[in-house]
């Protein structure tokens, strides 16, 4: 499954080409590069920690690396650890041949900071502090923050429940000609 | 498990759940699931179909069932190697993901078109050289075999110059490059290639295939997009979608974070700016202004070029060789240096203007567009009276033939009919001058001109402009890196243009006879920083594919004119001697095809029957314009219909909730009075009364919950609206509450 063995078998490789949109090449380079986050170790384990997977140069400057770890990782105790299969699945979905469908699913799982299913104001304006970087130069002010938060919901939420539910988000992306190119991670 | 015989409905629910798994199995990698559950359902789903595909094929034809399902198999095998496959194929791919990860998504989309059009250039080359230029080459009549072909005698000497091959005259104009080159046997070779109408052939495919690919692109794209009106979703867009994952590199993304602040930022200002617009008669005075010195532009350099070219055609009669470098390629050299320097100048002036960027930045490429056109066909008209003054020449030649023709039989005019044929070496006959030629030589030349101007403008501009910037910073006042000059950005949307306008020249070279592919230049982009804004070039961007679009079409005009409306040139070419060069098809149909297909033709083609049918089309497409824009309406009335919907439950439900609370306050009330009443007369009234309290308090506390019922966590609507099946997705079922994710 991954960890010990440095070899993916034959039937398990056919399984996750159906599972995933990733194509053969692609599945044993993630197999590789999984492994060598962990080839110090004697023993290595099947789940990865979530800083080591933080560290791949891929991930590095991504604002959204910590959700996007937390939204793919299967671990019972939600620390944003990944098994090679949370990676593949991780992959897959940041695929080329993905559909719009999966991307919008995560995308919409990523940016819902406290999982409550929803986006709500508080979810937004993480989302803005995230895309506008940590220092204090590129922040918005609050005046700002509030007015943007009030446009983007102006804009998405259809029945003004106050929150962009997945329906709506899943509208508003499916318009954006950049969405799908944008929403790429490839190793 | 056996199964027995089955009857045939519960053969038919079988194979339906069959199918229904198998389906499940192909579309699993599109479900949101970890991948444990991915796997769990596929294992559950294949062992199923397994199980019971066996027990399908009982009965009748089983050994066929098991074979086909056989042949699926490794059908479907086939296709995932062949998807493989073809994506290790595609060439490049390996340095586009890294210029995406380097640079971002819209830098490396400018190279993904660049990789499309060069893809396209490449299959129309392919069959140009296929089907052209290699039967001439091997079937034809060799070289210096008939005058055509032949270098003439006084240019003998100086035709393997380099500088006259660089002008490609010499023996570069007598070659399978050019149209004169071709001869105008109908049939040649053993094959009986038919050469005149394989050239006209091919000159038409060529021009209709980058039409069809162009448009279908265009509609692959409008069917992603959905279509929809693309301003709506403003502040949306670039909080979901402006970043860009592929980034790896902190620097890129550093710049990007900067980009995008300042996108939210400007944003909100010009949001708050167009509430309120002051002083709107200084602004639409300089924009007149600003239009009015732009067509001054415009007219000053179709003007410059048109003197330009003036200018040239007294010089080749004056003879070139009189002449230095810059004469003779004074009209290309001008025409790069406008198309280099204008848009400069458009960029100054439409800081008059004060437009939002994207608005400015459409204004801009509209403008460059113009400058463009105008230069072409500026060009074009200059080379049309060019071509009036070699057909006139071409007349005193004709006539010069027969008298020269005359001198040569002298002697033997003495003898009746059967003159004897007298051998002349080629290159000593009298040659007229070939217009086709010198227009495809005239392209040809400017099409390199253009790419070398390019070339040294990226030279000079940017990489040396880099590196003085580098190595200067050092010892300079000011900080060069961040002030002026800086290193210049990628400007991918004025790359795009050059690459849309080359592609434009390269077509009307080759509708004309020329048959030389040059192709996109590809320039080097090492020391440029990724853009700020976010501009997609790719092919999901429309406009782009749009002004492709215009640009074939206005460049095949000019070549079209000339086909139908000017005779070929008499001696040279595949169609000499013919009165217009669409006869060939003409002939073909007389010759090749049974009689009755040139009946059909011929009512076919009649105006008659062309007219009513370019009536239809054109009424078809009003006709798909109008329903575009009602079902436009229906879709904002919907969505206003689910705004007021919603609004309007959540009153009603604020009205219910009030209504059930004051019940109970109420409810409370009378139950304390009861109760204070019974404590009273607990004596007197003893079990009775409670037992009626209680029988009062179960009622009031039945009629709560049944209250209650009517009041579940989620504000639906009860007991007014027939029950109708709820759940996400259906109608009835309002979005935007919070429901429990699907298992």
């Amino acid at each position: 499954m991954g960890g010990s063995a440095s070899q993916l078998p034959k039937e398990q490789l056919a399984e996750y080409q159906e599972l995933t949109f990733l194509s053969k090449q692609e599945i044993l380079l993630a197999h590789k590069r999984f492994n060598e986050l962990t080839k110090d170790e004697r023993n290595p384990p099947t789940r990865v920690p979530m800083d080591k997977i933080l560290a791949l140069p891929e991930l590095k400057s991504n604002p959204f690396r910590k959700r996007i770890c937390h939204v793919f990782s299967t671990s019972e105790v939600k620390d944003g650890s990944l098994t090679f299969e949370d990676f593949l699945d991780l992959l897959s979905a940041f695929s080329d041949s993905a559909t719009l469908e999966i991307k919008s699913h995560y995308a919409f799982r990523i940016f819902d900071f406290d999982d409550d299913g929803t986006l709500d104001g508080g979810d937004l304006e993480k989302l803005v502090n995230c895309l506008t970087g940590d220092t204090d130069d590129t922040r918005l002010t609050q005046e700002e923050m509030r007015q943007l938060i009030t446009n983007i919901l102006e804009e998405s939420d259809i029945d003004k429940d106050g929150t962009v539910n997945l329906s709506e988000f899943q509208h508003v992306i499916s318009r954006s000609p950049d969405f799908v190119s944008s929403f790429k991670i490839v190793l | 498990m056996v199964v027995g015989v089955l009857t045939p409905e519960e053969l038919e629910k079988l194979k339906e759940a069959v199918d229904e798994r198998k389906k499940l199995i192909t579309t699993l990698r599109g479900k949101p699931w970890p991948m444990m559950k991915k796997l769990q359902t596929l294992k559950e789903s294949q062992e199923f179909v397994e199980k019971y595909e066996g027990a399908l094929g009982r009965g009748r034809g089983r050994k066929l069932y098991a074979y086909k399902v056989m042949m699926q198999k490794k059908w479907m095998k086939f296709l995932r190697d062949f998807e493989n496959f073809k994506t290790a194929c595609i060439p490049w791919e390996m340095k586009i993901k890294d210029i995406e990860s380097h640079f971002g998504s819209s830098v490396a989309s400018y190279f993904i078109f660049l990789r499309w059009m060069y893809g396209i250039n490449m299959i129309l080359f392919g069959l140009t050289f296929g089907l052209v230029m290699v039967p001439e080459a091997l079937m034809g009549r060799p070289y210096g075999s008939i005058p055509r072909k032949t270098v003439p005698r006084a240019d003998e000497t100086s035709a393997m110059d380099f500088a006259i091959l660089w002008d490609f005259g010499g023996f570069a104009k007598y070659s399978v490059l050019f149209y004169g080159y071709y001869n105008n046997q109908r049939t040649v070779g053993w094959l009986k290639f038919r050469m005149p109408l394989s050239y006209f052939l091919i000159g038409v495919g060529t021009v209709a295939y980058s039409y069809m690919v162009v448009i279908r692109k265009m509609a692959r794209n409008a069917n992603e997009q959905g279509g929809g009106d693309d301003t709506s979703f403003n502040f949306s867009w670039k909080m979901f979608t402006s970043w860009d994952y592929l980034i790896g590199n902190p620097e890129t993304a550093d710049n990007k974070f900067a980009s995008i602040t300042t996108s939210f930022k400007e944003a909100i200002v010009e949001e708050q700016e167009n509430r309120k617009d002051d002083n709107i008669h200084l602004t639409r005075f300089l924009r007149v202004l600003a239009n009015f010195l732009v067509l001054c532009c415009l007219a000053g350099s179709g003007y410059l070029i048109f003197f330009v070219v003036r200018r040239s055609q007294k010089f080749a009669l004056a003879g070139l060789e009189n002449y230095g470098w810059w004469e003779r390629n004074e009209v290309n050299m001008v025409m790069s240096l406008l198309g280099m320097f204008c848009p400069m100048l458009f960029d100054v002036i439409s800081s008059l203007e004060n437009y939002h960027p994207r608005i400015a930045l459409q204004w801009q490429l509209g403008r460059i567009f113009a400058l463009f056109l105008g230069n072409l066909y500026t060009f074009i008209i200059a080379l049309m009276d060019e071509i009036n003054l070699k057909r006139k020449e071409e007349e005193v030649i004709i006539a010069n033939m027969t008298l020269w023709q005359a001198s040569l039989y002298n002697g033997t005019l003495g003898e009746n009919n059967t003159t004897p044929v007298i051998t002349v070496d080629p290159a000593d006959v009298p040659r007229g001058p070939c217009w086709e030629t010198m227009v495809g030589q005239e392209f040809v030349r400017l099409i390199i001109s253009d790419t070398m101007t390019t070339y040294v403008t990226l030279l000079i501009g940017d990489f040396l402009r880099a590196f003085i910037v580098r190595f200067l910073n050092y010892c300079w006042c000011w900080d060069l890196e961040y002030g002026f000059p800086s290193y210049s950005e990628f400007d991918v949307s004025g790359n795009v243009l050059g690459l849309i306008f080359n592609q434009g020249m390269i077509c009307d070279e080759r509708a004309a006879p020329a048959r030389l592919h040059v192709p996109a230049v590809l320039g080097s982009h090492v020391l440029q920083r990724p853009p700020g804004a976010v501009f997609k070039a790719s092919g999901s961007n429309n406009f782009y594919m749009a002004m492709l679009l215009v640009i074939l079409f206005l460049s095949t005009l000019p070549a079209i004119y000339t086909i139908v409306s000017i005779p070929p040139s008499f001696d040279c070419g595949p169609f000499s001697g013919k009165s217009r060069m669409f006869d060939v098809i003409q002939e073909t149909l007389e010759n090749d095809f049974p009689a009755w297909f040139g009946m059909v033709f011929s009512y076919v083609s009649n105006p008659g029957l062309v007219l009513p049918f370019l009536l239809l089309m054109i009424l078809a497409i009003y006709y798909l314009h109008s329903i575009s824009k009602t079902y436009k309406q229906s879709n904002l009335d919907l969505k206003k219909k689910l705004q007021t919907q919603n609004e309007e439950n959540k009153k009603k439900n604020k009205r219910a909730a009030l209504k059930a609370a004051t019940e109970l306050e109420e409810a409370r009330n009378t139950l304390q009075e009861q109760q204070s009443q019974s404590n009273n007369n607990a004596s007197n009234r003893g079990d009775r009364r409670l037992n009626d309290s209680n029988g009062t308090t179960n009622q009031i506390e039945n009629g709560h919950t049944a209250k209650n019922h009517c009041r579940p966590p989620y504000p639906h609507r009860c007991m007014d609206r027939p029950s109708v099946p709820r759940g996400p997705g259906m109608p009835g079922y309002l979005p935007g509450l919070p429901h429990r994710p699907a298992p």
